[in-house]
This record gives structure tokens, sequence and C-alpha cells, in this order.
């Protein structure tokens, strides 16, 4: 098993400030990752740099086995290999449920609409709001916005999945129901990396946590020994917080 | 009882409400019957002279007799045929597009947008299959206008568009041109932008080419109102959420297919409003062609208010005029606002 995701002492800056410091970070394949830390510590712009949607300045990263960086020219291919989750879900609002999840397949993989529909009719079966197909994403709870946007992201059937706090934007209620999804995705094998503050679902599905803090990798263990024995003090206070 | 109270309710409910109820009633009193007086009752529709015109309301029969002229301008008698027949296919179509299923809709707004004009427009001008040739300075009424605005029109919008996401672009390149020519059309008067494109821009060109004068006008209304244009659907880009970039890039989608099919779609919708709103200014800049020595409907009307047997006209043919923009104008408001509504409900 090799390393999917690869990155070395990626430093990235907004303007002056420095967001992300000398981070060293892998993914292997099938491995589940959970990404965790204060606010404004860079996990968001840490895995937005894995599919490129931020550029990083300095350093490395290697997404299966093609680097990104500005002479990247299949852009685009390297994006439909990785699927993201957003907070805010983004679907597309003037599209049905359906022409969302089908639409990239058309128009980036080139396949017809009815193989596009009925491959996007079967994941949205799997996050069971097939019902809501023909539906706009207005007329969905946060829930159901949510796994239609996994739906979305698993049609164009990436290699990796990331999330960027898929549960943030919520109600507790239907917390569950997404979560569900993720916990199936990852027992069918799907490389994951997961920024979260849910700490159940650390400790069920992932591999690895990792803890980050004003830019910094902070600590980076396999799950129980991430709930076990932090080491560092942050992290401990951290955990005290969210636990 | 009730119909009392709903007037005292809604009309009178307050000193400062009633004040305004009974002047506005004054107002209307003081305005509205000599209007209809001087249309309608007072008016004379039948003869074909000044000299029938006896009543002291309107003279009609002045537009009666100049109607011909006001909607063709000088195109020949026998040939305006040709402008019924495409004006009437476009109509048709357009009957016809109200009914059709999304599938032949699609082909036929492409139709209508790309090749009808064209042929519209070689059938207009003649030359060829034994059609006399008829010059554009021949062209004029209504039909200039229409022409005039159908055509800037149909190329304003793409241009704005694409101006609009110029400006937009991480490309310094092409960001500043685009400010550049947005800004530098936007400073200009049309009238000067006219005056240019008809008077001295032939100047300028080398000679022994010749572009028709029309098509410099064509042009040049063209280039004005893509930067109007630019900055109306400027602001409707700006108004998608970063989300949906994100999100259309996400899955793979590159700079033109996002843009197609995620942010203009959107950013479009929101800026219906003001999108209708320059085409309507478009339309009624069209008589500053004036300039150049084209006479659309309100050219035609200055010319036969001063012709020596129809003389002290100018009323009628104003009203007129000022009617049939209206009429226009207002059509063009009404079916943006059915879009809005269409476009509403599915969403
Ligand atoms: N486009 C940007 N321009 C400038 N600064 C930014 C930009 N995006 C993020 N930042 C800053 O970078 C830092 C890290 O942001 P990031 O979104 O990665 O944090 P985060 O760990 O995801 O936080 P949260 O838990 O609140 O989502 C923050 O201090 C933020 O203010
Ligand atoms: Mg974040």
């Amino acid at each position: 098993m090799g390393n999917i995701i690869q990155l070395n002492n990626v430093n990235k800056w907004y303007g002056d400030f420095h967001v992300l410091k000398d981070i060293n970070f892998e993914v292997n394949e099938k491995e589940k990752v959970v990404i965790c830390g204060p606010s404004g510590s860079g996990k968001s712009t840490l895995i937005r740099c894995i599919n490129r949607l931020e550029e990083h300045q300095k350093g490395e990263i290697v997404v299966d086995g093609m680097a990104l960086d500005e002479n990247t020219k299949n852009i685009s291919a390297i994006r439909s290999e990785v699927g993201m989750v957003f907070q805010q879900f983004n679907l597309f609002p003037h599209l049905s449920i359906l022409e969302n999840c089908s639409l990239a397949q058309i128009w980036v993989k080139k396949k017809t609409k009815k193989d596009s529909e009925s491959l996007a009719m079967d994941y949205l079966r799997k996050v069971q709001i097939e019902d809501q197909a023909l539906k706009f994403p207005g007329q969905l709870s946060g829930g159901q916005q949510q796994r239609a946007a996994i739906a979305r992201a698993l049609c164009m059937e990436p290699k990796i999945m990331l999330f960027d706090e898929p549960t943030s934007a919520l109600d507790p209620e239907m917390i569950k129901e997404v979560l569900d999804v993720m916990v199936d995705l990852a027992k069918g094998g799907m490389t994951m990396c997961v920024v979260t503050h849910e700490m159940g679902f650390a400790k069920e599905v992932a591999d690895r946590v990792v803890f980050m803090d004003e830019g910094y990798i902070v600590e980076a263990k396999k799950t129980n020994d991430f709930f076990q024995n932090p080491e560092n003090d942050r992290t401990k206070l951290f955990l005290s917080q969210i636990l | 009882m009730k119909v009392l109270n709903y007037i005292r309710k809604r009309f009178f409910s307050s000193p400062i409400d009633a004040f305004l109820t009974l002047s506005i009633g004054y107002l209307i009193y003081l305005t509205i019957p000599p209007l209809i007086n001087w249309t309608l009752i007072d008016a004379t529709f039948s003869g074909n002279t000044k000299k029938d015109c006896v009543a002291g309301g309107a003279c009609w029969v002045f537009v009666k007799m100049w109607f011909n002229r006001f909607l063709y301008g000088l195109y020949p008698n026998e040939e305006i045929w040709r402008i019924n027949f495409a004006f009437s296919i476009l109509i048709i179509s357009i009957i016809v597009y109200r009914f059709l299923n999304p599938k032949f809709k699609k082909y036929l707004f492409i139709f209508l947008v790309l090749p009808f004009p064209i042929l519209s427009l070689i059938l207009f001008s003649g030359g060829l299959l034994g059609l006399p040739t008829v010059d554009t300075s021949e062209w004029g009424g209504l039909f200039l206008t229409l022409v005039i605005s159908i055509f800037a029109i149909i190329f304003c919008f793409p241009i704005g568009v694409l101006l609009a996401m110029g400006r937009k672009s991480n490309l310094p390149v092409i960001k500043y041109f685009s400010i550049g020519f947005i800004e530098f059309w936007r400073g200009v008067p049309l009238i000067t932008v006219l005056f240019m494109a008809g008077v001295m821009f032939p100047l300028l060109l080398p000679s022994g080419t010749n572009l028709d004068k029309l098509v410099r006008v064509i042009i040049a209304i063209t280039l004005f109102e893509a930067a109007y244009m630019a900055e109306v659907i400027r602001g409707g880009l700006q108004a998608v959420g970063r989300g949906q970039y994100d999100a259309s890039k996400a899955i793979g989608m590159g700079y033109w297919k996002s843009h197609i099919f995620i942010i203009l779609p959107q950013a479009l919708k929101l800026v219906i409003p003001g999108i209708a709103n320059t085409f309507i200014a478009l339309f009624k800049d069209t008589p500053l062609v004036f300039v150049v020595g084209l006479l659309e409907i309100l050219g035609m009307v200055n010319l036969a208010k001063t012709n020596p047997y129809w003389l002290g006209m100018a009323t009628e043919g104003y009203v007129f005029v000022a009617f049939v923009y209206w009429i226009f104008c207002f059509a063009m408001s009404r079916y943006s606002l059915s879009i809005e509504e269409k476009l509403k409900t599915t969403n």
C-alpha cells in the first residue's frame, strides 16, 4: 500500500499570514484520517490544498502519483479523482439533485446522460435520498442536502474523499444521518480525509488522527494512541475541551 | 356600505391621505378628459390631406398617410413584402416557440438568434436570386429601429458576458483589457460614439475599404451597450458565492464549464431586471442614429413634419412615436418579468 496523498514540507501564506507551516502529511490508500484542531488552525486550508482549491507556495504535494504545482496541466483530471464535501454543502441551487449529480459525469467524464443518471440514482439510493432526486436543493433539509453533496462527489467515482466539517452546519438531529453515510463509505474501503470535531466518528472509523494548531501539525498518531496518550499539551487541552 | 368603508380606509384614513387623494383626483380631472378629447373624440381619422382635419383634435390623417414611411423608411414600396415576410416569420416563430417541447425549443432558439438574423439581412439588402439591391441608406422607420436594436441586443449580450468574466479574471492582460474597454465606452456619450463611427471612422480606414454605415453604427451601439451589460452581469457574478466556484472546481469542471453550467446561470438569473433595463435603454437610444443621417421611426417623423403639406403635425407624430416605443418597451419589461417568474418557480 503506497501513499496516495503525500505532502512534504508544505508552506502556505495568505499575504503575510503564514497559514501552513512545514506540513508533512501522508495518507495511505484506503486509510481514513481525521484532522482536528481549534478554529483558524489551517485545517480547511490543508485539505483544500490537496485538490488545489488553494495553492501552496513551498514544498510538494503529490496526489495519486501526480505532483500539484503551477505546471500541473491536468488539474481537472486530478480533481475528478478527489471528491470533496463542504461544510455549507455547496449544492448547485439552480439544478435538481439528479442534475447536481449527473452534470459533471456528462461534461467532465463525457458519459451519456442515461448512464450518468443511472449512476447518480445508484448513489442517491446509497445515501437514501433517491426519492428526492427531482427536487431542488432548496427543498431539502440540511442533512438531506449534505447527503446529496456526498452523492454528487461519489458520482465522479473518486479514489479519495475529502470532508471539510461536513456536519458543522447541521442541526444535531441531522448529524447522525450524515455520519452514518460516512461510516458506510469508510467501511466500503474509501480513502478518506475528514476535518471534523465529531470525536465519536473519529474513534469509530479513523485509522489515524492529526491535530493541528496555528498552522502546524502538532500531533499525528494511530487513533487509540491519540486519544489515550496525547503527548503535546495543546492536544491534551483541546481533547479536554471537546470530549 | 362595504365599498364606502373600503374607500374611506384606503384613501381617507388620515388628513394627509385625504389631501393626497383629493389633489391627485383633481390632477386627473384636469389632464385626462382633455387628453381623451384630443386623441379620440375631437380627432380626425378619415381623409387624406391636412385640410380634412377641422375638428380641432389630433389629426391622425397625418400618421395614416405617412404610416408606411414611419414603418419602413424610404424602403421601396414594391419591396416592402421582404420586411413583412421576415418579421412575420419572426412573430410566428415566437408564438410557436411557446408551445414547443423543450427539445425543439433549443433548436428554434438557436435558429432565431444566429442564422435567422443573417438570412433576414441578406433578404433586406437583396442583390441575390434576382432580388433588387436596396441600399441601407433607404432603410428607415420602425424597421430600422428594430434591425439596429435586435442586432445590438444579440451581440452586446455575449460580449458583455465575456467582458464581465474578463474583468474578474486572474490573468492581468485580460483583466486590464476588460477594465479599459468598459471604462472607455462608459465614459463617452453615445452620440459622439455614433458620430465617430459614422463620420470619422471611414477617414481612418485605408481608402478603398468600405464598411457599410449601418454596420458601423450597429457595431458602435453594440460595443457601447456591451460595456453597460458587462457591469450589470459582473454584479450578478459577484453575488454568486465562492462555494459555488469551489464545488464546481472540486468535481473537475474547468473555468469554462464552471461558468457555463454553474456560475452564469445563477448570476444571470439574479440580474434579469438589470439586463432588461439595459435592453430597454438600448432600444430607446436608437433615435440617436440621426447624427449619421440614418432615420429610424423618430427620424422619419422629424422628416415628415417638415414636409410643406404637413406642417404643424409634430405633436401627432411624437405622440405616435411615443406610443410605439412604449409598446415595445412595455413588452420587453413584461417579458423579463415573466422570465423572472418562471425561473423563480423552478427553484
Ligand atoms: N482567503 C483567505 N485570505 C486570508 N486569510 C485566510 C483566507 N482563508 C483563511 N484565512 C485565514 O487562515 C487561517 C486558517 O484558516 P482555515 O479556514 O484553514 O482554518 P480552519 O482550521 O479550517 O478553521 P475553522 O475550524 O474555523 O474552519 C485563519 O486564520 C483564516 O482567517
Ligand atoms: Mg475550516
